[in-house]
C-alpha cells in the first residue's frame, strides 16, 4: 500500500561529453520527507538535483517526479522528448533554491516573489502580491518586501528566494547548498525557515552541507561519491555509524 | 565630508557632546588650473583667428538659423533619424536573439545578415538601394501593390531601408553582448519557476541586458544623426542637403556648412542628456542608490541647507 514516491531514480545516468558524472543513482524520495543529500565535491550532487527539474537531461536510467517521467513521455514502450512548454508545465510544481540565490536583481523582494503567479499562472497582481506579502512575513521579511536583493544581506536574499520558490506552491522544493554562501551568523534564519518548511510537511531534497540539520530535520540522508549512491539511511544512524569506509573518511573530515 | 556650520564655529569642532568633526586643509590642485588656463587660452585664440576674418560673413548664420527651410531640414534629420534607429533596434534584438538561438538555420542567417550588412558601407548600400530599378522593373506583390520601382523606391524608402538595415547589424551584436552579459543563474531561476523561454528573455533577461546595452546604443543614435548627412547623396531632402543647397545660391557655402554644423551640434548635445537619463533609469536595483542628476546637484548647491561640505569655508 506505498503512495506513489514523489522522485523516484533509476539506475539515472548523466554524461558530459565523454565525462561520467552519475553512474546510476536508485533512490525514492517519499512525500513529505525530509531527503538530504551529502557527499564531497564534485561527487554529483548538484548535478542528480538539476535532473530533477530538467535543468540537465538525464542521459540514461528513468527518473520520474510524482509518478511522472521527467522531460519524457511513454509511448508503446518508445520515449519520446517533451517540448518546452511540457518542461516547464513540470517545472512549476518544483522549488529550487540555488546556493547563489539567483534573485532577479532589476525587481524589488515583493516583485521576485510575485514574478512566477502572475507570469506563468496568470494569476491577478493583487491575489498574487498578498499571498507575496504573506510569504515574506513567513521567512520573517515582511519589512523588506520594497527592497531590491543589492539592499539586502545573503541570508535575506536566499530567505526571499525560498519564498520566491513557494509562490509556485511546489509539491517539492530542492535546495542545493542554501547555505553555503551565507556568513556563519546568518546560515541560522535559513535553517529555521526550512525546518518551518518542513514541519508543514514540505517534501524537501536538500543538498547540505550542515550536518547538525540533517540530523535533526532529515528523516533519510544519503552519502554520495564519485557519482553513485554509497551509503543511504537514517541520518541519525549515518552520522553516527557510518557503515561504510568512504563515508567514514568524508565525515571524519566535515564533522 | 560633512559639517554642521552652525556647530563647528570654534576651534577644535565638537560642542555640546557630540562627536569632533574633522577639520582639515584640503589638498591644493595648482595643476588643474594651470591646464584650464591654457586650455581656455587656445579656445579664444581659434575663435579669434575665425572671427576676425573678413572671408566669412558671420552675419549669415543668425539670419538663416531659423530659416523656415533650415527647420524643415532639421525635422527631416530627427525624423529620419528616429526611423532609422527604430528599424535598427527592433530588428537588431531580432538578430540578437536569433543569433543566439539553439536553431542551426535561424543562427546562420543571422549571421549572414550581420556578415553583409557590416561588410559593406553604408553609402554604397544607399546607392543600391536608389539603384535597385535596374534589377527590378516593377514592384509586385501579387493583387496588393504593382508599382515602377523608380515610383515604389521614394528617396525616403531608399534612406530608411539603407540607413535602418544597416544599423540592425550594429544593434544586433550590441544586444548580443548584452543578453550574454547576464548571468546564466538568472535563466536557470526562471526557468525553475515554469517560465517559458520567449517569457525568461522578456521579462528577466533583456530588462538586465538593457544596462549593458542602453550606453552603446546611446552612442549609435548620435552616430546616426550625423550618419543621416550621407542620405543627401540619394536625394533626400535632410538638413545638410538643404544648408547645401541655400549655400550653393546664396554663394554663403561655407556659412552654411558652419550652420550645419552648428545645428547638429545643437541636435547631439539634446541626445547626450537624453542619453544619461536613460542611463540612469535602467541602472535601477544594480547600485545600491543612484547617485544624484546634476539638476539635483545644483539645486543641492544653490538651495541653502544646513549641511554645507566641510571644505569650503
Ligand atoms: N555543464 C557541465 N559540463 C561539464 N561538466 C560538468 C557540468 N556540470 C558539472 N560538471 C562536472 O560534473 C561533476 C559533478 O558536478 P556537481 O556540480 O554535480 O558536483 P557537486 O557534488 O554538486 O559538487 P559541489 O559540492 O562542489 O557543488 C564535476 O566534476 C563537474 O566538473
Ligand atoms: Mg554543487
Amino acid at each position: 500500500m506505498t503512495a506513489v514516491p514523489m522522485v523516484k531514480a533509476e539506475n539515472v545516468h548523466k554524461s558530459f561529453g565523454s565525462v561520467e558524472v552519475l553512474k546510476g543513482i536508485d533512490l525514492e524520495v517519499a512525500p513529505r520527507e525530509v531527503f538530504c543529500l551529502i557527499g564531497p565535491s564534485g561527487s554529483g550532487k548538484s548535478t542528480f538535483l538539476r535532473c530533477i527539474n530538467h535543468l540537465e537531461q538525464v542521459s540514461g536510467g528513468r527518473l520520474s517526479v510524482d509518478g511522472q517521467l521527467v522531460g519524457y513521455r511513454e509511448k508503446n514502450g518508445k520515449l519520446y522528448e517533451l517540448k518546452d512548454s511540457e518542461v516547464a508545465l513540470q517545472r512549476r510544481d518544483i522549488g529550487m533554491v540555488f546556493q547563489r540565490f539567483n534573485l532577479f536583481p532589476h525587481m524589488t523582494a515583493l516583485e521576485n516573489v510575485m514574478e512566477a503567479p502572475v507570469q506563468v499562472k496568470r494569476e491577478s497582481k493583487a491575489v498574487a502580491r498578498e499571498r507575496a506579502q504573506r510569504l515574506l512575513d513567513r521567512v520573517g521579511l515582511a519589512d523588506k518586501a520594497g527592497n531590491y536583493p543589492s539592499q539586502l544581506s545573503g541570508g535575506q536574499q536566499q530567505r526571499v528566494a525560498i519564498a520566491r520558490a513557494l509562490a509556485m506552491e511546489p509539491k517539492l522544493m530542492l535546495f542545493d547548498e542554501p547555505t553555503s554562501a551565507l556568513d556563519p551568523e546568518l546560515v541560522g534564519d535559513v535553517l529555521d525557515v526550512m525546518r518551518g518548511l518542513a514541519e508543514d510537511g514540505m517534501t524537501m531534497i536538500v543538498v547540505t552541507h550542515e550536518m547538525g540539520f540533517a540530523r535533526e530535520v532529515g528523516d533519510s540522508l544519503v552519502f554520495m561519491d564519485e557519482g553513485v549512491v554509497v551509503e543511504a539511511g537514517n541520518p541519525r544512524d549515518v552520522l553516527t555509524n557510518p557503515q561504510h569506509e568512504r563515508t567514514q573518511s568524508f565525515l571524519s573530515k566535515v564533522l | 565630508m560633512t559639517a554642521d556650520v552652525n556647530k563647528t564655529d570654534g576651534p577644535g569642532g565638537a560642542r555640546g557632546g557630540g562627536p569632533e568633526v574633522i577639520k582639515a586643509i584640503p589638498v591644493r590642485h595648482p595643476l588643474r588650473y594651470v591646464s584650464a588656463l591654457i586650455a581656455l587660452g587656445t579656445l579664444v585664440a581659434i575663435v579669434y583667428a575665425f572671427a576676425q576674418s573678413d572671408k566669412i560673413n558671420w552675419g549669415a548664420l543668425p539670419d538663416y538659423f531659423f530659416n523656415d527651410r533650415i527647420l524643415d531640414g532639421v525635422v527631416e534629420t530627427m525624423k529620419l533619424t528616429i526611423l532609422a534607429m527604430v528599424i535598427g533596434v527592433v530588428l537588431g534584438v531580432l538578430l540578437a536573439v536569433m543569433r543566439l538561438s539553439k536553431n542551426p538555420v535561424t543562427s546562420s542567417i543571422a549571421w549572414f545578415y550581420i556578415w553583409f550588412f557590416r561588410g559593406t558601407p553604408v553609402l554604397v548600400q544607399l546607392f543600391v538601394w536608389f539603384n535597385l530599378g535596374l534589377v527590378f522593373e516593377y514592384v509586385n506583390l501579387g493583387p496588393f501593390y504593382k508599382d515602377q520601382w523608380s515610383d515604389f523606391m521614394t528617396p525616403m524608402l531608399t534612406a530608411l531601408l539603407g540607413l535602418g538595415l544597416n544599423e540592425a547589424a550594429y544593434m544586433a551584436e550590441i544586444c548580443r553582448a548584452g543578453l550574454l552579459s547576464v548571468d546564466e543563474g538568472q535563466t536557470e531561476a526562471s526557468h525553475a519557476l515554469g517560465m517559458s523561454h520567449s517569457k525568461t528573455l522578456r521579462r528577466i533577461v533583456i530588462p538586465q541586458s538593457m544596462r549593458v546595452i542602453v550606453p552603446p546604443t546611446g552612442n549609435e543614435v548620435i552616430n546616426m544623426l550625423k550618419t543621416t548627412s550621407l542620405v543627401s547623396a540619394v536625394q533626400y531632402l535632410d538638413l545638410f542637403r538643404v544648408t547645401q543647397q541655400i549655400g550653393e545660391r546664396s554663394t554663403a557655402t561655407v556659412e552654411m556648412y558652419f550652420l550645419a554644423a552648428a545645428w547638429y551640434l545643437v541636435m547631439t548635445s539634446i541626445l547626450s542628456v537624453g542619453q544619461y537619463y536613460v542611463e540612469r533609469y535602467y541602472a535601477k536595483g544594480s547600485t545600491r542608490s543612484l547617485p544624484p542628476t546634476p539638476v539635483q546637484r545644483l539645486k543641492a548647491a544653490l538651495i541653502p541647507s544646513r549641511n554645507l561640505s566641510g571644505g569650503l569655508r
